[in-house]
């Protein structure tokens, strides 16, 4: 089976939710900017694999090829919640890999709608939300720090700093939605949503897009493309196993250390070897719960390692510097190829102000809430 | 005055005796769901699933304290995940206690009562039953 390479890749930057343009016009601008990006056109693209959410029956990678291109490609619509940016990646990979396919192009999209995700009703009867607890995605990701700060002692504290971090990040992004600092006591003092989560640690709602052109080995070599190529070393995707308190509680952590324990095997590295990391900061609460799923630090010790500094830039082993979900912003079909991106732009040298030295391997992580849970791991070739 | 309608099918309310939350246990691997089924999705195993009535009495897992909700909903209000004793989670309002996350412990034993759904009533204007926690 032949490698899978990045040959291309890019994003817009983020805008205000509800601001960018139709969501198939919005595909098909981070869809130009991969094929420039690697001097490839629509007409070489054997198959799209595209990821969007909001309108997941409305055959968005169509309408995505009617703005670019109808060649008559079979086209694929993935939808996993925020994991399906990943997922229409991996589909890509997989069918390079399966030898069906020897270059084809992958799309991540999303319109968003502004305020509180999840939590909805209806259904038969009254409203749950607010009888039976909440069910908004602020208050699920609160419960499930929560129940890190059961365990481990883990304070609001030390979540706040995640997102003082990733919007630091940021501001050396300028293709993030937000260049703002915001120190502890903004972040701590920021209107509470759902304890311990503040308005500030809550991911932003934008309009994005993203997309790879991925290839062969053989058909990059081909083409002259493997000078800024990134090699595909781990492609993992797993449901959530069943668990105890799964019908009230979902659960993002077995999921995630099944995927990574299984990236790191199939890249054939560990964690040591990472040089940064992208992952489903969704929010603030999750991203310390990611650091131990994903071994970058022991279990209980991700407190201490966000204390550390070591995840910031500049830092032992960077994560988010793109500012994540965050401040970067997450338009949920769009950020599984986004933080591929991330990571490639590093790996290629091209990061510019929040580069980090000499990147050789990166791992990116998502997570679909219900669950669906995708990590890659992608290497510097030349 | 007619009966309530509980507010989630595995409320139920007896015509005799006090209401009770209702799990669904595998006869096999003994995981309890809040639903009624056929397969047991930790162990596969069919048809061993038979009702059985959840204890009131449980210990607080984890909680949020929610400031932020959909419009017409009241807030602050404490989201809680519960362990009921003898197996069984449900998700709920912890009520009976000030929403202040320095004031709520978790671990604390706590017990499900049964009140009105906060007035809310559907379209044909019944009346509903919810459960919620109290410290105990």
């Amino acid at each position: 089976m032949s490698d899978v390479y990045v040959v291309g890749i890019d994003m817009i930057k983020f805008m205000k939710a509800g601001t960018g343009p139709a969501v198939e016009q919005l595909g098909a601008q981070a869809a130009l900017m991969a094929l420039d990006d690697c001097g490839l056109k629509i007409q070489d693209m054997q198959a799209l694999y595209c990821g969007n959410l909001g309108q997941a029956d409305a055959m968005v990678g169509q309408r995505v090829l009617q703005q670019i291109g109808q060649t008559g490609i079979p086209v694929v619509n993935c939808a996993n919640a925020c994991a399906t940016g990943a997922t229409a990646f991996r589909e890509a990979w997989m069918s390079i890999k399966a030898g069906v396919n020897d270059v084809v192009l992958a799309v991540g999209v999303e319109k968003m709608g502004a305020g509180l995700l999840g939590g909805g009703g209806g259904r038969k009867g009254i409203p749950r939300e607010g009888l039976l607890g909440s069910m908004t995605m602020p208050a699920v990701f609160a419960e499930a720090g929560q129940e890190h700060a059961r365990k481990y002692g883990t304070t609001f504290e030390q979540f706040a700093k995640v997102s003082v971090k990733n919007h630091h990040h940021s501001t050396l992004n300028p293709k993030a939605m937000y260049q703002i600092e915001t120190p502890l006591e903004t972040v701590m003092g920021a209107e509470m949503i759902a304890y311990p989560n503040t308005k500030l640690m809550c991911s932003v709602n934008v309009d994005g897009s993203a997309a790879a052109v991925l290839c062969s080995e053989a058909k990059a070599k081909q083409l002259g493309l493997m000078k800024r190529a990134v090699r595909v070393k781990a492609s993992v995707m797993t449901s959530d196993p069943w668990q105890e308190r799964d019908l009230v509680m979902p659960d993002v952590n077995t999921c995630t250390r099944i995927a990574a324990k299984k990236a790191y095997e199939m890249a054939g590295v560990g964690p040591g070897d990472i040089d940064l990391v992208e992952l489903h900061d969704c929010f603030a609460t999750a991203e310390l719960l990611h650091y131990e799923n994903l071994s970058l630090c022991k279990d209980g010790e991700a407190g201490q390692l966000i204390d550390s500094g070591a995840t910031s830039i500049g830092g032992k082993i960077p994560v988010n510097l793109s500012g994540g979900l965050l401040s970067k912003g997450h338009p949920l079909g769009a950020t599984g190829i986004a933080n591929i991106y991330e990571i490639s732009t590093h790996l290629r040298g091209e990061a510019g102000k929040r580069q980090v030295p000499n990147a050789r391997l990166g791992l990116t992580h998502v997570i679909g809430l219900g669950s669906a849970c995708a990590i890659h791991v992608l290497e510097k070739v030349a | 005055m007619s009966k309530p309608l509980p507010a989630v099918d595995f409320l139920k309310i007896p015509d005799q005796g006090d209401p009770y939350l209702e799990g669904h246990k595998c006869g096999a691997c003994g995981s309890i769901y809040l639903d009624a089924r056929e397969v047991c999705s930790k162990c596969g195993e069919r048809g061993k699933i038979a009702a059985t009535r959840l204890s009131n009495d449980g210990h607080l897992y984890v909680f949020s304290v929610v400031y932020r909700s959909f419009p017409g909903i009241d807030v602050p209000y404490v989201s809680a995940i519960v362990d009921l004793e003898g197996g069984g989670t449900v998700k709920g309002n912890l009520i009976g206690i000030e929403p202040d996350p320095a004031k709520i412990k978790m671990g604390m034993p706590v017990r499900v009562v049964y009140k009105d759904a906060l007035g809310r009533k559907d379209r044909e204007g019944n009346s509903y039953l919810s459960y919620f926690f109290e410290p105990r």
